[in-house]
């Protein structure tokens, strides 16, 4: 009844092909804005910020990233965890070494150290797809995990392995307090995400989803495989490196190099399958999905087990929380390959015609 | 010498178990196309499955002798593998029929999810241990050609005899027996298989079955090498370069891909490790598969699959 596009007549190509052709989901996305920027800061509490907004936020971006390489781009990569590695120690190494060296500065380029990393581990894919790309991605994984671990020049030579950021400000302005770390990590999100949807609806996410679809049929009509691959492996490892780098600074604080193992490029790629491959919008679904499974899990199951009388302990937990994760995958990858986001334009068309059946 | 011929022995010996479980991602490939990522959580569920049930069969059942219990605990634990594998082709594997590889390995990974959680919560998730009464201490050999011989591990040995009688099987059943030819013409053309009347449903049950008790061997071996516990997954990342390295569709490839990497992994460790800082083990296989990509993407005893990227 509210949702209809009848009326709203295009006179200009430019009106017609922008991001949101429709005025109420103009108006939506303006509402979201709002909330985030102004409603959300002012209600929320410090834990909700800590625990669920700023790695939500930040997750979403680092989903972003993948989603470009894998939903887009048809490349499947295991090896994101590395990524964001790369872009953290990377920023480190610029932030600690370089005196009154820029946040924003470093942060960008840990994520060209990041594209870097990601286009050499993304050589393979111009010899090989499909598992052989996964198992060359898996390398850059677990080269990584050595890399840092071992090499104590990138982290500044610290005895124990771990590194830690402090006094971090962008302009002038402290990033203290939680709000001012969400209020932040919006921002950048909110700059990457228009950035990653102008990409993927222009000639070079064209020619990233003509290679997802077919190779063969997409080198037969001009597009070349290995710039496309090449600027897909770039464009995401740089967002997935600046993820990386914000995880580090903002969210953790203070890291090794567990932190970025190959459980959390799982999780990622987990994330870009739930929400939706190729779609920027299922990135955030996929990532608000993955952070809030556990914590509703380790909420709600040891009161419904408490209703026949079973006490579940948080080993429990965690292994029902892997079990809801495999099964969940599974699940979409039959049921609704297109994630979250397809559900939910499935649910955008059902409101266009609401009332009315047909 | 004798140094570099231990590590040799040494490396062979980890190789030959890395083969073990690399042989459970070539069976499953082989007859269906899919590369089982969850090979790594099955080695877990089944040593799990096999440590507990031989826990528990001396104290339900009051069967003392421990050799019987081990046998029983065998068996109960293969019977739960074929459960394991009839689940996944009714649940999974008939619905994703056709297709993409990609899509087939990222349903293995959520499988592998599943049954780390499942078998944890099954089974337990502290340590346990598998007493399969192998010796442990080990021998000097070849004393007379060394000056103070070579430091054998007795339960290497024995691993390693296990996992080669454990090949010679499933080459005879490959071979000669007649479920082994339809699971070979199933590996080789679905369709034409199924238009001869192969039933493939019940080809993937026994294949992800096969794979399943090598899954429940390898579990076995590792666990009584280095305890049941949660580590035991990543036994399955490490054996990942290996079927790269012999190539996806080869059995001789897996055994031999073992060999290599375990002795690559061990020399380059030794020798190489000191130059660059050490536990160069994590990554020298992959990186050593990563050039082989490059060069023969087959692996080396892989079947030429003629596919333009």
């Amino acid at each position: 009844m509210f949702y209809r596009e009848n009326g709203q007549f295009k006179t200009s190509y430019r009106a017609d092909q922008q991001i949101l052709p429709i005025a109420q989901d103009r108006v939506a996305m303006l509402l979201m804005l709002v909330i985030a920027f102004v409603v959300v800061p002012s209600m929320v509490s410090d834990y909700m910020f800590r625990a669920i907004l700023i790695p939500f936020l930040i997750l979403s971006m680092a989903a972003i990233g993948v989603n470009i390489l894998v939903g887009y781009c048809g490349q499947i990569s295991l090896g994101s965890g590395a990524f964001m590695a790369v872009g953290a120690y990377a920023a480190y190494n610029f932030q600690v070494r370089i005196d009154g060296m820029p946040l924003l500065l470093s942060l960008l380029l840990g994520g060209l150290c990041a594209t870097a990393f990601g286009m050499l581990f993304g050589l393979p894919s111009l010899r090989v797809k499909g598992l052989y790309l996964a198992v060359a991605t898996l390398a850059a994984q677990f080269f990584s995990d050595w890399m840092f671990l071992r090499i104590s020049w990138f982290t500044n030579n610290s005895t124990s392995g771990s590194v830690a950021v402090s006094n971090l400000q962008v302009f002038g302005m402290p990033i203290e307090s939680p709000m001012s770390k969400y209020l932040f990590c919006l921002s950048l999100l909110v700059v990457i995400a228009l950035m990653a949807k102008n990409l993927v609806r222009g000639a070079v996410g064209r020619e990233w989803m003509a290679i997802r679809d077919m190779d063969v049929a997409a080198a037969v009509i001009g597009i070349r495989p290995m710039y496309a691959k090449m600027t897909a492996f770039a464009v995401s490892s740089f967002i997935v490196g600046i993820a990386g780098a914000l995880w580090a600074f903002v969210y953790l604080g203070s890291w090794e190099t567990a932190a970025f193992n190959v459980d959390l490029s799982f999780r990622l790629l987990f994330m870009v399958i739930i929400g939706g491959m190729g779609s920027i919008m299922g990135s955030f679904f996929g990532a608000a999905f993955i952070i809030i499974l556990p914590i509703f899990l380790s909420q709600a199951l040891p009161a419904f087990a408490s209703l026949f009388g079973v006490e579940i302990s948080t080993a429990g937990i965690a292994h029902a929380e892997l079990m809801a994760f495999g099964g969940l995958i599974v699940w979409f990858l039959i049921v609704e390959p297109h994630g979250l986001a397809k559900l939910w334009s499935i649910g955008k068309q059902k409101l266009r015609l609401w009332p009315f059946p047909h | 010498m004798a140094f570099f011929l231990e590590t040799l022995f040494g490396g062979l010996m980890a190789g030959m178990l890395y083969s073990l479980v690399a042989l459970g991602f070539v069976l499953i490939y082989k007859a269906s196309g899919v590369f089982n990522f969850a090979q790594g959580a099955m080695v877990l569920f089944a040593a799990l499955a096999m440590a507990r049930f031989a826990e528990w069969i001396p104290l339900h059942l009051g069967i003392t002798n421990m050799i019987a219990a081990n046998v029983l605990a065998f068996i109960a634990a293969g019977f739960m593998m074929f459960v394991v594998a009839w689940v996944i082709e009714r649940l999974v594997l008939r619905h994703l029929v056709n297709q993409e590889g990609t899509t087939l390995l990222m349903a293995t990974l959520g499988i592998s999810y599943f049954m780390e959680g499942a078998g944890q919560t099954l089974f337990g998730s502290s340590a346990y241990k598998i007493d399969i009464g192998m010796p442990k201490e080990p021998v000097m050999i070849m004393q007379s050609t060394f000056e103070g011989g070579l430091l054998i591990n007795q339960e290497d040995l024995y691993a390693a005899l296990i996992a080669a009688a454990m090949v010679a099987l499933l080459s005879v059943f490959f071979q000669k027996t007649s479920t082994g030819r339809a699971l070979r013409a199933v590996a080789d053309d679905h369709q034409a298989a199924q238009s001869i009347g192969i039933p493939l449903n019940r080809i993937w049950v026994i294949v992800w079955c096969v794979a399943g008790v090598v899954a429940l061997v390898a579990g076995m071996i590792w666990g009584s090498k280095l305890g049941v516990q949660f580590s035991l997954t990543t036994v399955a990342l490490r054996a990942l370069p290996v079927v790269i390295l012999g190539g996806l569709t080869s059995v001789p490839g897996a055994i031999v891909g073992g060999l290599i990497i375990g002795v690559g992994e061990k020399l380059s460790e030794v020798y190489l490790g000191p130059y660059v800082g050490g536990g160069i083990e994590i990554w020298f296989a992959y990186v050593l598969a990563l050039g082989f990509l490059l060069i023969r993407p087959q692996g080396l005893f892989g079947e030429k699959i003629i596919d333009r990227v």
